[in-house]
């Protein structure tokens, strides 16, 4: 997918790659903008759901990006919102059956969050801000780098808990349980919300010493 | 999964199967509503009755008209249209017959249409193949389940605005924290009942 960048960006002079940035780092849906927490708590107790998870979240924010886009002019206002979700369930719909066709294990273990993309708020977020603004080309750049965005962060979050969870990365040993033993609490619930508060806190860090506006 | 009973479903899914605590469903709304006391129970509110309504009008939808016509690769689409036609056609009924309750609850409608938790006790109901009753049931206490999370929510966090938090953790870092401690408390209640 990272191949695409350079590409897209000599057709939108220069744009592209700061479009691409900010959606992976500066402005990563996750950690930064706090968006579509629900499924990045949820799909991650495995590192291979989370990247599953996260290459769904790709193609449906490009697609729905480069359609909404195609749109943006004969749209008429009022009806917009709906416009925008009818376009993203088309494409979670498209991967749901994808998915259940060829990967039925997979399909059972992420259950409902498929379908759960839909009211994701990072793709209808990017659909609203971006593609309704800009042209078709740089609207997938936009949607591409907040999936991958998304992706990176589901896919630390996922590496974390299978690690401490259960000694594995990707189903393969990797602290054996001679030594390690395993902390279930990281697969179940709360291990979700404990992995992805120190992320965040973690991104925090290294943005630096900028004030946050937003005390609880 | 028939045999559950549909009050029982009612107390594990405030409980041992919330759909915030062990779901994380609703999430994005759990964050940035929990900060006023005031708002947290509105919202809390308006979500336990519209979850309860959808549940049951998609329920009614699915095994009466999608299930039968033999269109159901179209549950999602026709799942979030049912929501957002159910909460506008609330919103309407609401400004028309109380102002007062409007004020009061107007804001959070539009609000819930993006809800997952909606959504996803939706297609929980499918995914469990629950009966009637017990679809009710699972609206029900999945909404209070949803509401009691972010009413003691709102409440921590009123707390935590007096203690020394530090800077990288201060806003929704320390949040996700408190609430991964609200999950580990609620995992307490998993031996009483539970649903899968």
């Amino acid at each position: 997918m990272g191949s695409n960048a350079p590409v897209a960006c000599g057709v939108c002079e220069g744009k592209g790659l700061l479009t691409f940035k900010d959606g992976v780092w500066h402005d990563n849906p996750i950690s930064i903008q706090i968006l579509g927490i629900c499924s990045a708590l949820a799909v991650t107790n495995r590192l291979a759901n989370a990247l599953v998870m996260g290459g769904a979240l790709v193609f449906v924010c490009a697609m729905s990006n480069l359609f909404v886009s195609f749109l943006r002019t004969v749209t008429p206002r009022r009806i917009r919102m709906i416009a925008e979700v009818a376009i993203i369930a088309t494409f979670v719909i498209v991967f749901d059956q994808f998915l259940k066709a060829f990967y039925w294990e997979m399909s059972k273990q992420l259950g409902p969050y498929v379908g759960l993309i839909i009211t994701n708020c990072i793709v209808m977020g990017r659909a609203e801000a971006f593609a309704l603004q800009n042209r078709p080309v740089l609207s997938v750049v936009d949607g591409v780098a907040n999936g991958l965005g998304y992706a990176a962060v589901l896919a630390v979050i996922g590496f974390i808990r299978e690690l401490l969870g259960t000694g594995q990365v990707l189903g393969l040993t990797v602290l054996p349980p001679d030594w390690y033993t395993s902390n279930q609490v990281m697969i179940l619930a709360p291990g979700a919300f404990f992995a992805l508060g120190f992320v965040i806190a973690v991104s925090n860090m290294l943005k630096g010493p900028e004030p946050e506006e937003n005390r609880p | 999964m028939s045999g559950t009973h549909a009050l029982i479903i009612v107390i594990a899914a405030i409980f041992t199967n919330n759909i915030l605590l062990s779901n994380f469903l609703g999430m994005c709304s759990f964050l940035a509503c929990s900060r006023q006391l005031e708002t947290a129970v509105g919202l809390g509110v308006a979500v336990t009755f519209v979850m309860t309504c959808t549940t049951v009008l998609n329920y009614l939808i699915y095994h009466y008209v999608l299930v039968p016509q033999g269109i159901d690769h179209l549950t999602f689409i026709v799942f979030i249209a049912v929501i957002a036609a159910f909460v506008q056609f609330v919103e309407m009924f609401v400004e028309r017959f109380s102002p007062k309750l409007y004020y009061a609850l107007g804001i959070f409608l539009p609000l819930i249409t993006v809800n997952c938790a909606i959504l996803g006790a939706a297609l929980f109901m499918v995914i469990r193949n629950y009966t009637f009753l017990q679809t009710a049931g699972f609206g029900v206490g999945a909404g209070l389940g949803w509401a009691l999370a972010i009413i003691l929510m709102a409440g921590l966090r009123k707390k935590m605005g007096y203690s020394n938090i530090p800077r990288p953790f201060q806003g929704v870092a320390i949040t996700m924290i408190v609430t991964g401690v609200m999950a580990l408390a609620f995992m307490g209640f998993a031996g009483m009942v539970s649903i899968q």
